[in-house]
């Protein structure tokens, strides 16, 4: 669900409503690690890791052989590269800009009137050719846009351009940390068929894609609260 | 003798009439899609204002992101260029000048031959540029000219941390909802903008005097957070919107002399 303005009361509602589907309630729940953004603000969990560690042990978990992750949020986007169990080795991010964050996608949806989740979909549907966008910075190119759509190119067009100009940036951040043969997607952008296969002819790597490239970060938090809670049970440790 | 220059930037033309080296008349107005007819229309109203006709001129220079739309004009001239020869002439101390426009913002050091010596140029990021402060003011519904005055009331320790645009529009949407003024968030803002502007100069070294012009010159609580921000008096024109169009009337003078 979004965050909203309050992430605390959306994590609690977040939990509830997985809890229910479940057939569960909180307090059968043995141990919780919370990550992202918000993850000092979840009042019920019993530890908190970075959304890094969490991407690469979800992947970990998902595609075994991968070693370089992209995880691209609405907020950021982290290049990540690990090792065979999923533990973090290097890593680049962008949250300064939102022109390299699915931010950008976001703002173009909104400005086009198309729904976000169609803008992969449409960016492959060109009609003549894909635009060229020339600015970076999300605002410039806004204005870009309008200029591109008063001059009557098609709208499928314009999303080409700027599928492929948020792939470029990507792969700009992916190549901070090196490319391994084995990669993979995470995040909201992975829903995103028209970066991910602008990406993927970049690289010339096909990415291994998680069914539900959302849930990762939280899949690899779930994963080290099974870890930890294993952990002190071996040491005796009562949590 | 009479020369003109004519700086057409991405929002606003602006047009400066020179005799003699001395100001006769000058205009501003917005550049819309149309540069061309903007040049036009702007040299042709400050001649009016002066009362003269195109064919009085005897040289005429264009500038500004759109200097090549100028089609009468003798010569295109680059901006940095104008900005320097606009800034010695109004303040012939300057060393280094600070020119912010709609959206790119130049930080030029000149010597004492009015010569640029180094510089400076974002026109890829509109965070530190005029842009930056016309989001913020539709979002918060402040007029832009407004902005500057009414932020001078703050005493707040508020900042905006998101350097992008589009983020910090965001993180200015959640000021407005944990109840902060709007005064404290535009003093935030301009903190905000000057602290870029700030890092861009810091990068070539402060020489001074500094001149700061472009239309964002015009917002007192901008060129008041920056003067804080750099610990140092600024130099601000009277009219700082038309220095870069003054610059290139005074090129045309010596070009034509």
């Amino acid at each position: 669900m979004l965050t909203g303005a309050d992430s605390a009361e959306s994590a609690e509602k977040v939990m509830d409503e997985t809890l229910s589907k479940a057939g569960l309630l909180l307090g059968s729940i043995e141990y919780i690690v919370s990550t992202g953004y918000g993850r000092l603000l979840v009042p019920f969990a019993n530890r908190n890791i970075t959304e890094i560690s969490c991407h690469a042990k979800g992947i970990n978990s998902l595609f075994s052989l991968a070693r370089t992750i992209l995880d691209m949020g609405g907020q950021d986007c982290k290049a990540i590269r690990c090792d065979e169990g999923g533990k973090v080795t290097n890593f680049a991010m962008n949250d300064k800009c939102a022109a390299g964050a699915g931010r950008s996608m976001e703002v173009m949806a909104r400005l086009l009137e198309v729904p976000l989740e169609d803008m992969g979909e449409r960016s492959l549907q060109t009609v003549e050719r894909p635009s060229t966008i020339s600015t970076t910075c999300v605002v410039f190119a806004k204005s870009e846009v309008i200029s591109l759509l008063h001059s009557g190119v098609h709208k499928n067009d314009i999303i080409a351009g700027l599928c492929d100009a948020l792939s470029h940036r990507v792969l700009a951040l992916l190549k901070r940390v090196g490319v391994e043969k084995e990669f993979a997607i995470a995040g909201g952008i992975a829903k995103n068929i028209g970066v991910v296969q602008r990406l993927e002819e970049k690289l010339g790597l096909r990415a291994h894609i998680a069914f539900e490239p959302q849930i990762v970060g939280a899949l690899g938090a779930a994963l080290f609260a099974k870890e930890l809670l294993e952990k002190s049970i071996k040491c005796g440790v009562d949590n | 003798m009479i020369v003109a220059g004519v700086d057409i930037g991405s929002l606003t033309t602006k047009a400066v009439i020179l005799k003699d080296d001395k100001i006769l008349s000058w205009h501003v107005m917005f550049t819309g899609t149309h540069g061309a007819e903007a040049a036009n229309k702007t040299v042709g109203e400050a001649l009016r204002e002066a009362g003269l006709s195109l064919g009085s001129v005897d040289y005429i220079i264009s500038t500004g992101v759109g200097k090549l739309e100028a089609s009468f004009s003798n010569e295109q001239v680059g901006e940095i260029l104008c900005a320097v020869r606009g800034a010695c002439w109004l303040f012939p101390s300057v060393r280094t000048v600070i020119d912010i426009g709609a959206e790119n913002c130049r930080t030029i050091k000149c010597n004492e031959n009015r010569k640029a010596t180094q510089f400076d140029l974002n026109d890829k990021c509109a965070a530190g540029t005029g842009v930056f402060l016309e989001t913020m003011a539709a979002m918060l519904e402040v007029r832009l000219e407004d902005m500057g005055k009414l932020s001078m009331g703050s005493n707040s320790d508020i900042n905006v941390n998101f350097s992008c645009a589009v983020f910090a529009e965001s993180e200015v949407i959640s000021l407005v909802h944990s109840g902060i003024s709007k005064v404290d968030i535009l003093s935030a803002i301009h903190k905000s903008i000057a602290s870029r502007v700030y890092l861009m100069v810091s990068k070539m070294g402060i020489e001074k005097d500094v001149v700061v012009a472009g239309g964002v010159a015009k917002n007192v609580g901008f060129t008041a957070a920056l003067s804080q921000r750099m610990g140092s008096e600024l130099l601000v024109p009277q009219e700082p919107q038309i220095m870069g169009a003054l610059g290139a009337a005074l090129v045309a003078e010596e070009t034509s002399r």
